[in-house]
């Protein structure tokens, strides 16, 4: 078991034809996954990657049973490609675009309300089921299967902690880039209760940053609702109040939203918190 | 990106949100002709940088005569204003606006913004204007009205009847409130921003609401569908090492310490921040140069550390994964050769063909330290500045 995705989820890609999605949608097939086709409106009946381009997204479900999609279109369009892929019927929908003006993921995630589709992202590496299914722009080699479920709102930080997992041999269940932005679709609080219930995953490691109230809201419902064991790391102590640190969420603003109180938070919550993140990957094999 | 306060209210006139009568000066001699043209005997001269508390360090003053104006518009205009927000080296001034006084009869405060935990556009009214509002919230937030637009149905007249009765205001200033919150709602989303903020929206002493201060922020992501408000942009009251880095697609927030730090993915960078910090070091920078990390933008990265003279030491931190190590280590071998650099630089690599990264970097002659750990790189670059780990 796994969450969100495993061996049998059928993927395609929107942006397919363009040079993130080609290159990406070439990963992806040479980790494993299946990845059945692609959207690149005004291309479809072309063939990419001996794969099917199709012009739409519900073409693409139509032709090809497709319930993932992972999407690498521009800022400027990405919004729309999500909400196709949600009207397809996309069950997980991975979207990998940085930089969509925040008002646009207001109304998307407002759309999305009543939604049973799941939108990780946007600003994120995507989902990967170590061995089974990548869904992304994260290096599969570092990962193996295993234990420990990851969340976390960075992309090379998420790396970190996947390669101590892989080191210290206790590997990953599934790990999910939820991403960067302040606007976003699965949260802190959506990936703790799927790994709660999955019996793959023995462990929990959850990386945060500063800006928000994530990382806090997350802290009570470990506390209220989550048995299994969790280790949190937040970057950002030594982050300025007032300036953006690289993702757009990444802000201090007000005096809230900083590391010490996310810190406190979780510690509170009895979660184990590592100081340095060096020691994220021992401190959740210790635990298993 | 941060409008000025004479941009804002521009867009608050074509939404017809009432403002001062004010015109903008880049000199003494435009100032003097903008207060002859506004009439009348006394000038509101309000200094133009992106940063609050003007008024407290002398950046919006009263003038009595067009002698006053011209030394007032004078000062400003040649000197660096330095407020709470702007740190010692200040912003400077090269516009400024000259306004018609208005009575106040009462001061208040109004915002927008979106809200990340409610994913609404949040509304803060508060009767306590001129304050920040995070000073109101710690010492009165019984005088503070908050609202949340619903995306689908958009602001409602109850909410703003809501924060009119909130506030005190008689039946014409409720009136006026709602058509201004329609508008700022409709601005909100019309230009893409993030924040707007009116403090003070004042009442005159004719009864009327009118929008003496005005601070907007426009969404940096939106910008490719505003080319209007791109021409707003004023370089000026940026950070050169910052719009510097920008121009690169690298991310560069410059700090107090002396560790230079080149790190891949924004969270990564801070993470690697923290751990200099925890070792007992300070960081100069946060910079990310991206998931690419190609000899040209490592070269670009390294000059713009260097360029700051505090740093003592270089910490490179990459996780290698899709983009191999040994490719990395030829990008950092190449730009540490064109840049010429006489500092202790660090490096450490992780991921894929990590070692042998580590191989060609040890093998090129350049004074490089190595480590493939992480605390064992924080560790090396805090003893290279000379301070026990």
């Amino acid at each position: 078991m796994s969450i969100l995705i495993d061996k049998n989820t059928q993927v395609i890609c929107q942006g397919f034809t363009g040079q993130q999605g080609t290159f990406h949608s070439e990963q992806a097939i040479a980790y494993g996954t299946q990845l059945v086709g692609g959207v690149t409106p005004g291309k479809g009946g072309q063939s990419h990657l001996d794969r099917p381009v199709f012009n739409t997204v519900h073409e693409a479900v139509a032709a090809t049973g497709a319930n993932a999609s992972m999407i690498y279109v521009p800022a400027a369009f990405a919004a729309d490609a999500i909400l196709e892929a949600a009207d397809a019927g996309i069950e997980v929908i991975a979207c990998i675009t940085e930089g969509i003006p925040i008002l646009d993921m207001l109304k998307t995630h407002a759309a999305l309300r009543h939604s049973t589709s799941r939108l990780i992202g946007p600003n994120c590496p995507g989902v990967i089921t170590p061995g089974a299914c990548k869904i992304g722009i994260m290096p599969g080699n570092i990962h193996a299967a295993g234990q420990v479920g990851i969340v976390s709102r960075s992309g090379t930080l998420t790396y970190e902690a996947v390669h101590q997992t892989t080191q210290a041999g206790v590997g990953q269940s599934t790990c999910v880039g939820i991403g960067g932005d302040p606007i976003h679709g699965m949260s802190f609080i959506d990936c703790l209760e799927l790994f709660e219930q999955d019996p793959q995953t023995q462990g929990i490691v959850l990386v945060g940053e500063i800006g928000g109230d994530a990382e806090e809201q997350a802290a009570e419902y470990i506390h209220a609702h989550v048995n299994k064991p969790v280790v949190a790391y937040i970057a950002g102590v030594t982050a300025p109040p007032g300036k953006r640190m690289g993702h757009a969420g990444a802000i201090i603003s007000g005096g809230k939203g900083t590391a010490e109180d996310k810190f406190a938070a979780l510690q509170k919550a009895g979660v184990n918190t590592v100081r340095s993140p060096a020691h994220i990957g021992a401190a959740i094999a210790e635990m298993l | 990106m941060n409008l000025h306060e004479f941009q804002a209210k521009r867009l608050f006139t074509g939404y017809q949100i009432p403002v001062p009568y004010g015109i903008v000066a880049k000199t003494a001699q435009q100032a003097c002709q903008a207060a002859e043209e506004i009439g009348g005997e006394r000038w509101i001269i309000k200094a133009q940088a992106h940063t609050g508390g003007r008024g407290k360090v002398g950046g919006v003053i009263l003038a009595q005569s067009l002698d006053e104006v011209d030394a007032a518009a004078e000062r400003m205009l040649n000197a660096r204003l330095v407020t709470r927000q702007t740190g010692a080296a200040g912003l400077p001034v090269n516009h400024i606006l000259v306004e018609q006084p208005s009575e106040i009869v009462r001061e208040l405060y109004l915002s927008l913004l979106v809200d990340r935990s409610s994913r609404k556009i949040l509304i803060m009214a508060s009767s306590a204007g001129g304050m920040s509002i995070e000073e109101t919230a710690a010492a009165t937030p019984e005088k503070i009205t908050t609202t949340q637009v619903d995306p689908a149905a958009g602001l409602q007249p109850y909410q703003c009847r809501l924060i009119g009765f909130a506030l005190e205001l008689d039946n014409n200033q409720r009136k006026q409130l709602q058509k201004i919150l329609f508008s700022l709602v409709d601005l909100m989303q019309s230009e893409d921003a993030g924040l707007i903020e009116i403090n003070p929206l004042i009442i005159t002493n004719a009864g009327d609401l009118m929008a003496l201060d005005a601070k907007i922020n426009i969404d940096g992501n939106a910008l490719y569908r505003h080319k209007d408000l791109v021409a707003m942009r004023d370089i000026d009251q940026e950070d050169k090492r910052e719009a510097q880095a920008a121009e690169h697609d690298l991310n560069y927030i410059s700090l107090d310490g002396n560790i230079g730090c080149m790190v891949n993915g924004a969270g990564l960078a801070m993470a690697t921040m923290d751990l200099v910090k925890l070792h007992g070091g300070t960081p100069a920078n946060f910079l990310d140069v991206g998931g690419g990390a190609t000899a040209e933008r490592v070269a670009e990265a390294f000059k713009l550390i260097l360029s700051d003279d505090k740093v003592q030491a270089v910490l490179v931190n990459i996780f290698g994964g899709i983009v191999r190590c040994n490719l990395i280590a030829e990008g950092i071998i190449d730009a540490v050769k064109e840049v010429g650099i006489k500092i202790p630089v660090v490096v450490r690599l992780e991921g894929t063909n990590a070692e042998q990264g580590l191989q060609m970097l040890d093998a090129s002659g350049l004074r490089l330290t190595t480590a493939s750990a992480l605390t064992e790189a924080a560790e090396k670059v805090v003893a290279a500045t000379g301070v026990a780990a």
